[in-house]
């Protein structure tokens, strides 16, 4: 279980960040929305432990990484897949290579073992063949389906996703979302996605967060959160431009 | 809105303590990377396959733009110091003065200026790249320290090239002062060679090898360090590599004066 509790963050005097706390149980897929620029990615990088809270405290199964540094981090992140927005594919390896890099750089995993286990992950992305092809020679959803293929190929009890379908076309973001869903199905991970893809999410979460001005002003069901009464959740699931969140 | 003179005494005051903090900021933060750097030097496993491919980007694909540059830097010096040397009739010194000048100053400084403007600035774009689009971002992930994958081979490499890339430059430079002092001027292949000989030490040979050793140092740390800090999008990679290239030249000529005045 991920509990994160009052985090406050702020850059420069803009606190974006106000307080936020969420639960995020066990083997779910949380899928964490809000405005572009709300803070879903800053809240992200810090359960990542990319960036440090000004205040409040994150625990993931009962350890607080916000007190965390070094290889006392490291040893929660082996446990992470990250799937981020541009992919964040290295663009001087191929796609297998990518693929195959944590397994080469963290596992003792002979090398016929690791290409068995990148060509798997490849077939269950739908990208068998492409693995030859380098990141600038793929597509936008081929990218991001690399992206995933990377972020899973150490079966990771958390998978992160950061806005994995943003800038492709609706086909493109069902198929990626009936992916993610296919793999969890099959692996069981801990899922926690920021997207602002409504209402495809509904179809793919367990849970909803509605992130708005630095804190979750509502979490639960698709359902509920569809059903939801409070003006700022209704706005924005129905994109509307009056409302209390300003527009622009 | 009226300001008080107190406020209109105490923004500028607060701006430049801001100013200040944010320098010395910065300087910790450049220093505290050379020092992690250097730990994870020594930290297991190593990553060799990386440091042969850092050296052959700074080393290797350099060696035509040392040579070029080396054979003419060679060829001036041959030329204007055996004009001068001839006013006084001491034309048989040229060989000394080429080797010396080229060994103590020119040999180092002109080839760290030379792999700083082909291999530096590229090392900041890459690492600038990889910075802009996460990538580094996902080896810290991954655990993997970028530390130890990314900026100690670069910094390692640059320790092994630059001394080997400052050597072939003398050389080079001074067979480029052979050419015009004996085959175009006519002074004989046994004094150039000779008189060198005689005035060169292995003194005037260490001096290059630590100068080189301490720009390599310095301009793959300014490289690397502007990269992975660089700043937002493509024109904070573009600012990035300007200010690697600059701040790395300056600190090459700033640094051979220190150790010109030090070393023997």
């Amino acid at each position: 279980m991920i509990r994160v509790e009052n985090l406050h963050k702020a850059f420069g005097g803009q606190q974006v960040l106000q307080g936020l706390t969420l639960e995020v149980n066990t083997g779910e897929i949380m899928i964490v929305i809000g405005r572009s620029g709300g803070g879903k990615s800053v809240f992200l990088r810090h359960l990542l432990g990319l960036l440090r809270p000004d205040a409040g405290r994150i625990w993931v199964d009962g350890v607080e990484i916000t007190a965390l540094r070094g290889h006392e981090m490291d040893k929660v992140r082996e446990r992470y897949g990250v799937v981020f927005q541009g992919g964040a594919l290295f663009d001087s390896l191929t796609v297998f290579d990518n693929v195959a890099f944590p397994l080469r750089e963290k596992t003792a995993l002979a090398a016929s073992e690791i290409a068995a286990r990148v060509e798997e992950k490849l077939a269950q992305v739908g990208l068998s063949g492409a693995g030859h092809k380098y990141p600038d020679e793929v597509s936008g959803g081929m990218r991001k389906r690399a992206a995933i293929a990377r972020a899973l190929v150490t079966e990771p009890q958390i998978v992160f996703f950061d806005e994995p379908t943003t800038g492709l076309d609706p086909v493109l973001v069902n198929a990626i979302h009936h992916l993610i869903l296919d793999l969890h199905r099959k692996f069981r991970f801990t899922a926690v996605m920021v997207s602002h893809e409504i209402p495809e999410i509904f179809e793919i979460a367990q849970r909803v967060a509605m992130l708005h001005d630095g804190v979750i002003v509502e979490a639960g069901d698709p359902q509920a959160i569809q059903e939801s009464g409070n003006p700022v959740v209704q706005q924005f699931i129905r994109g509307q431009i009056e409302g209390p969140i300003r527009a622009i | 809105m009226n300001t008080g003179p107190s406020e209109t005494f105490v923004r500028p005051v607060e701006a430049l303590g801001r100013i200040s903090l944010d320098v010395v900021e910065s300087l910790g933060r450049f220093g505290l990377f050379l020092g992690q750097a250097a730990v994870w030097t020594f930290v297991p496993p190593f990553k060799v396959l990386q440091l042969l491919q850092r050296i052959h980007f700074i080393g290797f694909r350099s060696l035509s733009v040392i040579i070029l540059t080396g054979a003419f830097t060679g060829m001036v010096l041959g030329l204007q110091v055996f004009l001068t040397l001839s006013r006084f009739g001491s034309e048989a010194f040229l060989g000394p003065a080429v080797a010396l000048s080229l060994i103590r100053e020119l040999g180092p400084v002109l080839a760290a200026l030379m792999v700083t403007g082909r291999a530096g600035s590229a090392l900041t774009a890459e690492i600038g790249i990889m910075r802009i689009t996460e990538q580094i971002d996902a080896l810290t992930v991954m655990a993997l320290n970028p530390m130890r994958y990314l900026i100690v081979p670069v910094i390692v490499a640059g320790l092994i090239t630059f001394p080997l890339m400052t050597a072939i430059f003398d050389v080079v430079g001074i067979f480029g002062g052979y050419l015009v002092g004996v085959r175009l001027l006519g002074l004989s292949e046994g004094t150039y060679f000779g008189e060198m000989q005689t005035f060169v030490d292995m003194a005037d040979i260490w001096v290059g090898f630590w100068k080189s050793l301490c720009f390599g140092v310095v301009v793959t740390w300014v490289c690397a360090y502007k990269g992975y800090y660089t700043g937002h999008g493509a024109e904070g990679v573009s600012r990035a590599t300007t200010e690697a290239v600059v701040l790395s030249s300056v600190l090459i000529l700033v640094w051979d004066y220190f150790l010109g005045s030090v070393l023997p």
